[in-house]
């Protein structure tokens, strides 16, 4: 099968426009005739299910959590860019389009991300006009701060809660909906299948986390805003819950699985204290505005961090990247700072870790200016840690944040599987093999707010109304017997081993053998383990309870069997592209100075993977990027 | 350190509860008080036993899913903090505390110590918004708005819907968190449009759910986790007057 984008023809700066005047349109009258089924209600989908309903069309939206305001977006911190230029620095439509492409190293497809940063200034009108309380001047008008990867002041935030604060926007939006009768919302829900109808996606199956009760449900399209799947490595700075199972079935259904070795690992995380961690929190990557990072010259340097003189500290990225300096992209500051930790100069217990230190910012500005900035952030610190870290230096090292793999889509955000759309973390498109700060709520909100609701449309009057399957139909019952009998498998085995066992042990493989650094080596041993280990969670699990309440570890159990195949898919991935990208580094592909070795000339592509059965090698598909606009460059911050 | 920990164990919302004990044994003071029972429950599943069903998600303390009763105090003893940013250096070797979810009718329990706040949505679902469609929203910057009137509306909207509010309230009282929503958006010009309306539909949903009413005890602000002041609940007060 091919992968056909269809990015619509002519320049880059009029596709978006020149499409929207010429897609298919829905009747106002007729779009209450069609059903739309939302996974997930953090920016993407809360955003999108508000919108639809907006729009008219009938909108059922699925989550886990308790309510749709706890999606995982709500813990975003830094902000959201857009292409405003109000500070008149400089800043442009093409400017924030060159960034995020440099910023994903290539890999990343043009059009969309050109859309992205068109669509980036109405993002910020939508939430303002919603009340978002974001950061004000003294004349009134909003403040903007500067990110990674960028040169000009571009960042909108509201405190260190921004992605809290855009997440209540489209929460608010939603509940209005929900109010008003035209979005049937589910929380604590769980999608544990999509139901494909003649080769198109026409519903879902449906786990009632309180109840047990296994549902299906009919629509004319599915849409997938269900978020990344960094917990694959355990130790990440996702959500508990956040999980692959949405997109994972879906491929396993027929949707292609597009470079799920790219996965972001972000640099300014709190390090792990020991065995009992269950997650890892992340300091906010606005702190390097201020914050400077360090580490002793002297390996294995013990001493109290104020009493080392500064001509015995190095601040390797100021010394490293003189024009970026400590603002450099995330892949960069974190494969640095594992490279001070690996050859000795870590600080802080095992070394893991460098120095984030604000003194020189305190020194400069005060300390109740560094408390208005970034307050909440510091107080977090200190309540994890047991350090004020306005005292003592923070201690930082990197960690699993964001996934920029996902399930393929087109342009129109369409996966291969017609009817079964893909938005924000959960598809593949916009970041390319990595992704600058503040620029994930900026393409959920994109997606959800101002794309979708137009792509979607055109799908919809293409297949027309009144065709939505009756949910007797028997590939509905088919997958609610499958997905039934899977749930009692998990209870029947009775084994030794919890879930939580199995996940921690699947972590630390991943992180090890295909974490920052990866080699052929460590990926072959890693796709020798999975599979063992998986073979032993289906002989050895031990799910206590029942099917028919609730139970948090069936659900995590179903969330961990997904992992335990996914993980094997995503080392593949890894082991299949021959190249250093983005935050992945084949430590075989490196340049003279150890700066990363990007190989354009054979991996200039998207790979999607095609699911062929457990175990089985999944068939490999490949979108070549084409890089019109923008020519092909060493990516350099120096 | 070693802890005993007593429990309420319920099985659903029909079924008694009790409270159960369980021991807490080699739990290091670096762990979060959610790590600590995630060390408990892999004890009890490989006894055969049910895990303590709690609710949890970030585990940095926004996301409002995590909430616990600890030795009778919503989030536990610090000021300012949520159940999963505290840490076990908090408590002494040899501690018994006891675990018990939400107290409140308008939050019923469904297990252990997992309750329902949809009640808090359906409030939002009665109000609390400003009613824009989306696309055609004014250029961001063509509404000034005072410094200081957006900060204050932004401490307002940082209440993560937790509902200790509510459990550490003797009437259940949901006012600090409807006050925080009525002052965000009615400090906000563009919340202004529908402010009349918006206080006497969120006011009326909360008294539907069955949440009482304040007497100005403020045991609410003294628990919240996000130090929301009883301000605004002056402030909602004052626009239920107006309304």
């Amino acid at each position: 099968m091919s992968l056909d984008s269809k990015i619509p023809s002519g320049p880059l700066e009029k596709k978006w426009d020149d499409y929207k005047s010429h897609i298919k349109l829905v009747n106002p009258a007729n779009k209450r005739k069609y059903t739309v089924i939302v996974i997930g209600t953090g920016l993407a989908g809360g955003s999108a299910s508000a919108t639809l309903a907006e729009l008219g069309y009938n909108v059922k939206t699925f989550c886990f959590q308790d309510s749709p305001r706890r999606a995982h977006s709500i813990a975003a911190q830094g902000g959201i860019n857009a292409a405003k230029n109000y500070q008149n620095d400089g800043d442009s439509v093409y400017r924030l389009f060159y960034d995020t492409i440099k910023g994903g190293d290539f890999r990343a497809r043009e059009a969309n991300v050109y859309r992205l940063a068109q669509v980036s200034a109405n993002i910020i009108d939508q939430c303002v006009a919603q009340g978002v309380p974001f950061a004000r001047e003294y004349g009134g008008h909003l403040d903007n701060r500067s990110f990674g990867g960028a040169q000009v002041s571009r960042t909108f935030y509201a405190k260190g809660q921004t992605g809290q604060q855009l997440l209540l926007g489209a929460y608010s939006a939603l509940s209005r909906q929900i109010g008003l009768g035209n979005v049937k919302m589910y929380p604590r829900t769980e999608m544990l299948d999509v139901v494909v109808i003649d080769g198109h996606a026409k519903g879902v199956v449906i786990r009632d986390l309180v109840t047990g009760q296994v549902t299906v449900h009919s629509a004319d399209a599915v849409v997938l805003a269900s978020g990344g799947y960094g917990n694959v490595f355990y130790l990440s700075t996702n959500a508990k819950g956040s999980n692959v199972t949405a997109t994972f079935r879906a491929y396993k259904k027929g949707a292609f699985f597009a470079n799920p070795c790219y996965t972001q690992i972000h640099p300014t995380c709190i390090p792990v204290s020991g065995d009992h961690q269950s997650k890892l929190t992340l300091m906010s990557e606005s702190l390097r505005n201020d914050g400077r990072i360090w580490v002793p010259k002297k390996q294995g340097d013990t001493r109290n961090p104020a009493d080392i003189p500064e001509s015995e500290r190095d601040y390797y990225l100021e010394r490293k990247y003189p024009s970026y300096g400590n603002l450099c992209p995330r892949d960069i500051a974190s494969r640095s700072a594992k490279e001070v930790c690996d050859a000795g100069f870590g600080v802080g217990p095992g070394g893991q870790g460098v120095y984030l230190d604000f003194s020189s910012a305190i020194n400069r500005l005060g300390e109740h200016t560094i408390a208005e900035r970034y307050g909440n952030l510091f107080q977090m610190y200190e309540q994890i840690t047991g350090e004020n870290p306005y005292k003592v230096p923070m201690r930082i090292y990197p960690a699993v944040h964001y996934t920029m793999g996902g399930l393929w889509v087109d342009y129109n955000l369409m996966s291969n599987l017609p009817g079964l759309f893909v938005i924000g973390e959960a598809n593949f498109s916009d970041h390319g093999a990595n992704r600058l700060g503040a620029s994930a709520l900026m393409q959920g909100l994109a997606d959800g707010y101002f794309v979708l609701p137009y792509t979607i449309g055109n799908y919809l009057a293409e297949v027309g109304f009144g065709k939505t399957p009756s949910t007797d139909h028997a590939e509905f019952k088919k997958a609610e017997i499958d997905a039934n009998s899977q749930l009692n498998k998990f209870l029947s085995i009775k084994g030794k081993r919890t879930v939580d066992s199995f996940h921690k042990e699947l972590g630390k493989i991943m992180w090890n053998n295909c974490g920052m650094a990866r080699t052929d080596k460590s990926l072959k041993e890693a796709l020798v383990k999975i599979p063992e280990i998986r073979e032993e969670f289906w002989k050895n699990v031990n799910v206590p309870g029942s099917g028919s309440d609730l139970n948090q570890s069936l659900e995590k159990a179903g969330r961990v069997a997904d992992f335990l195949e996914f993980g094997e898919l995503l080392c593949l991935d890894a082991l299949t592209r021959e190249e250093s990208c983005g935050g992945h580094f084949r430590s075989e592909h490196q340049m003279d100075d150890g700066e990363a070795k990007r190989d354009d000339e054979k991996f200039c592509h998207a790979t999607a993977w095609e699911w062929k059965g457990v175990g089985a090698k999944p068939t490999e598909h490949r979108e070549k990027l084409e890089f019109e606009n923008i020519k092909l460059a060493t990516r350099s911050y120096k | 350190m070693d802890l005993k920990l007593k429990v309420w164990r319920q099985k659903n919302a029909k079924e008694k509860g009790k409270i159960v004990n369980y021991d807490a044994k080699g739990i290091s003071p670096d762990m979060s008080f959610l790590e600590m029972l995630d060390v408990v429950n892999e004890d009890l599943i490989v006894k055969g036993d049910d895990p303590i069903a709690f609710e949890h998600d970030c585990r940095e303390g926004i996301c409002g899913s995590c909430n616990i009763m600890i030795n009778g105090e919503a989030h536990g003893p610090l000021p300012g903090v949520t159940t999963c940013q505290l840490h076990m250096r908090s408590f002494k070797d040899g501690d018994t505390i006891f675990l018990e979810p939400w107290r409140a009718k308008a939050f019923p329990v469904l297990k252990d110590l997992v309750v329902d706040r949809s009640g808090f949505d359906r409030i939002i679902q009665a109000g609390g918004f400003v009613s824009i469609n989306t696309g055609g929203a004014p250029d961001a910057n063509a509404l000034p708005i005072p410094k200081k009137d957006a900060d204050v509306a932004m401490d307002a909207a940082t209440c993560i819907g937790c509902g200790a509010c509510v459990a550490s309230c003797k009437n259940a009282s949901a006012m600090l968190f409807v006050s925080a929503k009525i002052s965000h958006l009615a400090l906000l010009p563009q919340g202004q449009v529908e402010k009349k309306e918006r206080v006497k539909n969120m006011v009326n949903a909360m008294d539907k759910e069955g949440f009482g009413n304040c007497t100005n005890q403020y045991e609410c602000e003294a628990a919240c986790p996000k130090d929301i002041k009883r301000d605004f609940i002056r402030v909602l007060n004052k626009e239920f007057i107006l309304s």
